[in-house]
């Protein structure tokens, strides 16, 4: 789960980190009110859930409180890689001396928590590494030890050249480290921490992304989702326990297991189609989760056709058939469904179905063209 | 020949009082897999029936359930927050193989867990995967032993239900298994892709393996360059999540795409550049295989 930048500069202010105070404004008339409280001057910024902000026009440095209330008009309800700005924060100018990036995340190669930070910052981690990895020092952490204050200074030293900057910049990733565990996170980031003129290391950005599986302990961080940030389908696929993403295409698919939903996806693809979602309704799959998935997919209005792919283990192909036959009761289904199933139950849920018209599938292949071709027509 | 289970596996289920412990307990049993002990904490002493007249006797900790049933092997089903524990809990025991089918296991809690397994010396299959079977054998974990058959290729897969469609059309075309594993969805798991494929390669009886990877990550490309490199048997891949976007979650923790890297293109081409022929499609996974076997 992504967390807004205010939202990480508060985790980050809570640790000690040296985060400048920020307000958030939804309005630009409150823009210009807090810039005025400020001195004037602010740095006006979209808070949306996507890097490039500041490419898409959506960072302005304002010298005014004036300037400040017409950026914020220009950038509140401005879109961003497909995500709408409702949320503007601002925070006081600083004169920046230098940028560097420091980031923390769960890195699957070395299987436990990687130092990533480059004298290169205030630019796209992701160009560097591709276009400079040198310029990247990466350093793993024993989980059990954690961060230790060596290894701190260590990172400290190859960020900056200057003893006492080494050393708050040291303080600074200790800080960061205590933030990462403490909340569960699997990405922690500042692009740019900053040395300014006077000689002080400032983070003046924040991006934290917190571990899913992580909620279910931590109810406050759960409490800072937000909810604008995300299609209504995929709020209400969490809520009925179901893995959804919304794709652009007419192929609606409901399947059991992450990997053959990826996989009946590609195939719709390799056919000719286009998926219209990624819908995983688990290992055990009550009717009730069926009718949650069938509304979902039907709320789409691209879809064009429905396709069930189930191979039953822990899910019975009995409750799968079940959830159909209730969810075409409760709900006028417009688009046709077609269905495969095998595995646990068969026999049952070909019965259910068929005493309701249905007839299903034996094969993935078979029933992945035959709702590609029926998209098409 | 098998890899990491076979008839001499005794498992001790942990979590075997629970909904998904005490289910799966009686399809392992069904299936021939001796299952000698189970543990909940607080409810030692009691006995579980299973099939056949099984009676499996529960105890509160790992440590007495080993000592008392020489169990070398454990399944854990116990639920996320106490998932870690319980890995934990079987590296001090003294079983050698453990199990772990939990799904939701936070990562961090892992990266301690994986510390510590590996310090004990100790094999960790998943979490976050449905086990392993040995056709004719064993099963230890969730994986049917309905759709399997006995014969000469090993299938190793980071995915559930993708791995029985892969082995049920191996299955109904007559080609059958050494051993199936799933390694799990999650970014940290125990037992790679690697260490599997090695493992097979040591197998006497296994003559091909299927590897079915998915987006995220650089596990796949890593095995590939392993079979490319060193590995004498021939190999079949799939990879799933080719339409997949990038930054999303695709319903396993570890499948999502971060920047440019872990995607289904980068996969399917260290496959090619290491002589591992790429089904396309889950159907083509019979025929590549059919092939190897020639």
């Amino acid at each position: 789960m992504n967390l807004h930048e205010f939202q990480a500069r508060e985790l980050f202010r809570d640790a000690g980190m040296p985060v400048p105070r920020g307000r958030v404004a939804t309005t630009p008339g409150e823009a210009g009110a807090i810039a005025a409280d400020m001195g004037g001057a602010a740095v006006v910024k979209a808070q949306v859930h996507s890097g490039g902000r500041g490419k898409a026009g959506g960072v302005k440095l304002a010298g005014t409180p004036e300037e400040a209330e017409a950026h914020a008009r220009a950038i509140l309800g401005m879109t961003i890689r497909g995500l709408t700005v409702h949320k503007v924060l601002l925070v006081p100018v600083e004169n920046i001396a230098s940028e560097r990036y420091v980031g923390i995340l769960v890195d699957r190669a070395v299987q436990a928590p990687l130092f990533m930070v480059s004298r290169e910052g205030g630019v796209d981690i992701e160009e560097v590494a591709a276009t400079n990895p040198a310029a990247i020092t990466r350093l793993r952490v024993d989980p059990r030890f954690g961060l230790l204050p060596h290894q701190a200074f260590r990172l400290g030293s190859a960020l900056f050249d200057a003893p006492s900057l080494a050393r708050q910049c040291a303080t600074v990733l200790s800080q960061l480290y205590q933030v990462f565990m403490k909340n569960g996170a699997s990405l922690c980031e500042v692009n740019p921490l900053i040395a300014t003129e006077a000689g002080e290391v400032k983070a003046i950005d924040a991006k934290v992304t917190i571990d899913a599986n992580e909620l279910f302990r931590r109810p406050a961080l759960e409490s800072l989702r937000d909810l604008d940030a995300e299609p209504a389908a995929e709020t209400h696929a969490r809520a009925a326990g179901l893995s959804f993403v919304k794709l652009d295409g007419n192929v609606g698919c409901c399947v059991n297991g992450a990997g053959l939903a990826m996989a009946t996806m590609d195939l719709v693809k390799y056919y000719g189609g286009d998926p219209a979602n990624f819908l995983d309704i688990g290992g055990s799959s009550s009717p009730d989760k069926v009718v949650a998935a069938l509304e979902i997919i039907t709320a789409d209005p691209n879809v064009q056709v429905i396709l069930f792919n189930i191979f039953g283990g822990i899910t019975r192909c009995d409750d799968v058939a079940r959830g159909i036959v209730e969810a075409g009761k409760r709900a006028d289904i417009r688009a046709p469904i077609l269905i495969r199933l095998t595995g646990t139950n068969e026999a049952e849920a070909r019965d259910i179905l068929a005493a309701e018209g249905f007839s299903a599938f034996t094969s993935m292949d078979d029933v992945v063209r035959a709702a590609v071709a029926r998209a098409a027509a | 020949m098998s890899i990491f289970v076979d008839e001499s596996t005794r498992v001790v289920v942990q979590g075997i009082t629970g909904r998904d412990g005490s289910f799966h307990t009686a399809r392992m049993i069904e299936y021939g897999t001796r299952v000698v002990a189970g543990v909940t904490p607080g409810k030692g002493g009691r006995v579980i029936e299973g099939p056949g007249g099984a009676r499996v006797p529960v105890f509160d900790t790992m440590n007495e359930a080993v000592a008392e049933s020489g169990a070398n092997a454990s399944a854990i089903y116990v639920p996320p927050p106490f998932a870690a524990s319980a890995i934990m809990e079987a590296a001090e025991s003294g079983v050698e193989f453990i199990v772990c089918i939990t799904e939701g296991v936070p990562v961090l809690d892992m990266t301690r867990a994986y510390a510590f397994v590996t310090d004990h010396g100790v094999r960790l299959l998943g979490p976050n995967c449905p086990g392993v079977i040995s056709p004719g054998k064993a099963t230890v974990g969730i994986i049917s032993g309905d759709i399997v058959t006995t014969g000469p290729v090993g299938v190793v897969s980071r995915s559930g239900t993708l791995t029985y469609e892969a082995v049920g059309q191996l299955t109904g075309a007559g080609i059958g298994q050494t051993t199936c594993v799933g390694i799990g969805g999650d970014p940290i798991i125990g037992t790679t892709f690697i260490d599997c494929l090695k493992a097979f390669a040591e197998d006497g009886e296994t003559r091909a393996v299927v590897m079915i990877g998915e987006i995220g990550g650089t596990d796949e490309q890593e095995a590939a360059e392993y079979a490319g490199r060193s590995l004498d048997l021939p190999v079949v891949g799939f990879i799933a999540g080719q339409t997949a976007p990038p930054g999303r979650r695709m319903g396993h923790a570890g499948a999502i795409i971060s920047g440019s890297s872990g995607t289904a293109e980068e996969k399917i081409r260290a496959f090619r550049e290491n002589g591992i022929g790429v089904a396309r499609r889950p159907i083509d996974i019979v025929h590549l295989t059919r092939e190897a076997l020639r």
